[in-house]
């Protein structure tokens, strides 16, 4: 009986670890032909789904995309079908070759993602973070028992919404206050960052004001005994005191960031360009990947299960980083 | 207890499986996906028959006709005859879709849009809105000198596609450069992408100054004052159903070649020029399923003629319809 039962635990265990794994292999496996065709260059790359012209010495300076509008249109129907994605999979028989798309590649790259995703979560973590400490602290240690009751389900409500909701609202609702106070367009960096951080609002909230609770009494009379004022027993009693759940929370917080799609998908503009203002349009690796994935063959697909390993590595290494360095700091 | 676990198991089994016979399976385009959901849905209510009907796009519709996935798959592209034999298929179309210019201006009515105006916006060339390329086709109407936003979608979409294909039949530059495409990198620096349409119906509506490629459906359901379009007689053509159809009568779809043709840009003076059909492949093997396939178009060519209205989709042509029944007949799936 001890033998199943040890062997029984163990085998769950390891099944996270398999599953981990698995996903790690399955997605290097289906991103092999971008990994071969781009190389780790597609971490740097700023184009997406861009034509270049093969002979062009440098991809990212000469863009086959540049077309002037005079003397451009068709007079009458030279041909009726046009070449398109996909027909080099469908009807390879069928279609003509124009020699002028023979020169030209389909680039991909993935830094406007990285840069978008990096910074939508950093703009949640700085917007959140003090926002989530002052609700701890507050329910914590200051508020009378029955206001804090329902301020903490109000909270977990919050936690509870689904990530869609918090997409349409923010369309619909915050986006065009953001754009009011800020300037610019209603879909951007910023929005998608707020609402961002009021997702993880909740998570670090009350794993912190958790953590604030287990700060022993007896420390806290000790110093109320001294003559501490309340800012000072936070200040030097409970926040060292629950340095560690904290920063639990903030990795938590981190990890439903950099993975949130559905609301950022909203908010975010969606666009393959660098972001130049904290209010313009850019696009996050979660979001390129639902969007684009339903319609993706060949390299595209393969580009975007890079995309897949790319964000993976950034979760598991931001993660580990901070649970590392932070937490082995705090013990 | 064990007998009644096995009952229950068998019984469960036999249930699914005959439940399971009953559904029709199609997968494919998602451009007309609203209105083979609202004709399915009302098909279910009127014969009893489950058809299911799952938006993955033309490509992977194309790809599960040709592997057998599916017993009908819906494509915005069709294919050729030789592709059709080459994959023992046959192709007929289903309905008619309009791609509308939706914009956001909100001094200006009754804006009209030329096909250069549509290529250089969508190519990023319109910084604002008193541009020249805009202005003259729009002699009497003082437009402001504001940035121009361009909406589009931001996720893969047969819309997209519709509308970039409509492009490329319109420029030879836009052609070259971009082609016709499900998404694409959109060029410029003044443009935002909304997922789904209606998230673009809600970024036009939100945005002052922008304009953005919607289907009619979603334009009119917000409100969104749409373009006239110039076709390719030169005319300026507002968005309505009579224009639609008047395009849509003009498509050159034979069903010697078996319906092999994409009908945007169609002729005709008083066409509208953004159109898209939307065609269903069937595997030639299968008389009996294609048969109640064609018994759920036909349906839908007549009794669900309304439904497609409603969503801004076009009835096929009485014409048409005649021509695709005869094609049935002779391929013996009717």
């Amino acid at each position: 009986m001890e033998k199943i039962f040890r062997n029984l635990s163990l085998s769950s265990a390891s099944l996270v670890f398999i599953i981990l794994l698995g996903i790690f292999i399955t997605l290097f496996l289906a991103s092999k032909d971008a990994i071969n065709e781009f190389g780790i260059g597609f971490i740097t790359n700023p184009n997406w789904n861009k034509e270049v012209s093969i002979d062009a010495t440098d991809k990212s300076s000469q863009s086959a995309q540049d077309f002037s509008l005079e003397d451009d249109f068709l007079a009458d129907d030279e041909d009726d079908m046009i070449l398109d994605e996909d027909d080099a999979i469908l009807d390879e028989d069928d279609m003509l070759f124009d020699d002028s798309i023979k020169k030209t590649f389909t680039d991909y790259g993935a830094l406007v993602p990285i840069v978008g995703t990096l910074l939508t979560t950093l703009i949640a973590l700085i917007f959140a973070l003090p926002i989530a400490m002052g609700i701890a602290v507050f329910l914590a240690e200051i508020a009378p028992k029955n206001i804090a009751a329902p301020i903490s389900v109000a909270i977990e409500l919050l936690a509870a919404i689904p990530s869609i909701i918090f997409g349409m609202w923010g369309l619909y609702y915050f986006a065009p206050i953001v754009a009011d106070l800020v300037g610019g367009y209603q879909v951007s960096l910023l929005t998608a960052g707020l609402v961002l951080g009021i997702m993880i609002l909740p998570f670090m909230a009350a794993i912190t004001r958790d953590s604030m609770n287990t700060t022993p009494d007896v420390l806290k009379e000790s110093a109320y005994a001294m003559g501490a004022t309340k800012f000072e027993v936070i200040k030097d009693i409970i926040f060292p005191y629950s340095k560690v759940g904290i920063i639990g929370s903030i990795i938590l917080a981190l990890g439903r960031a950099l993975g949130e799609t559905m609301a950022v998908a909203f908010l975010i503009g969606s666009i393959f360009a660098l972001p130049t203002a904290i209010n313009s349009p850019t696009i996050s690796i979660p979001v390129a990947m639902a969007n684009n994935f339903g319609e993706a063959s060949g390299l595209g697909e393969s580009s975007l299960f890079y995309l897949a390993l790319i964000l993976f590595v950034i979760s598991f290494g931001v993660i580990s980083f901070a649970k590392l360095y932070f937490l082995k700091g705090a013990r | 207890m064990k007998k009644i676990l096995i009952t229950a198991l068998v019984s469960t089994l036999a249930a699914t499986t005959i439940y399971a016979s009953e559904i029709i399976k199609g997968s494919g385009a998602s451009f007309p996906y609203s209105v083979y959901q609202k004709w399915i849905k009302a098909y279910n209510k009127e014969t009893g028959i489950k058809i299911d009907y799952i938006k993955k796009g033309s490509s992977k519709g194309i790809k599960d006709a040709k592997a057998r996935a599916v017993d009908f798959a819906g494509t915005d592209k069709p294919l050729s005859p030789r592709a059709l034999k080459a994959a023992g298929l046959y192709q007929f179309p289903a309905v008619v879709g309009a791609i509308t210019m939706g914009y956001n201006l909100p001094e200006v009515k009754d804006l009209k849009l030329s096909r250069k105006a549509i290529v250089a916006i969508a190519a990023g060339k319109v910084k604002f809105w008193d541009d020249k390329v805009i202005a003259e086709a729009n002699p009497n109407i003082k437009l402001p000198h504001k940035a121009l936003t361009f909406v589009h979608r931001a996720d893969g979409s047969g819309t997209t596609y519709n509308f970039t294909y409509f492009l490329s039949k319109v420029s030879k530059g836009w052609r070259k450069a971009y082609g016709a495409k499900k998404s694409l990198s959109w060029p410029g620096d003044q443009h935002i992408g909304g997922k789904t349409n209606s998230g673009v119906a809600a970024l036009l509506k939100q945005t002052t100054y922008s304009v953005g490629y919607i289907d009619y459906a979603d334009a009119k359901n917000n409100d969104i004052k749409m373009a006239a379009i110039q076709n390719k007689a030169g005319n300026y053509i507002k968005p309505t159903l009579k224009s639609f159809q008047i395009a849509a009568s003009k498509a050159k779809l034979d069903p010697k070649k078996d319906f092999y043709a994409i009908i945007a840009d169609p002729s005709g003076a008083d066409s509208y020029p953004i159109l898209a059909a939307t065609f269903i492949l069937v595997p030639s093997e299968k008389p009996q399923a294609n048969k109640d396939v064609t018994k759920f178009y036909r349906w839908c060519y007549s009794d669900g003629q309304e439904i497609a209205k409603d969503l801004g989709f076009v009835p096929l042509p009485k014409s048409l319809i005649t021509k695709i029944e005869t094609y049935w007949d002779a391929k013996g799936i009717k």
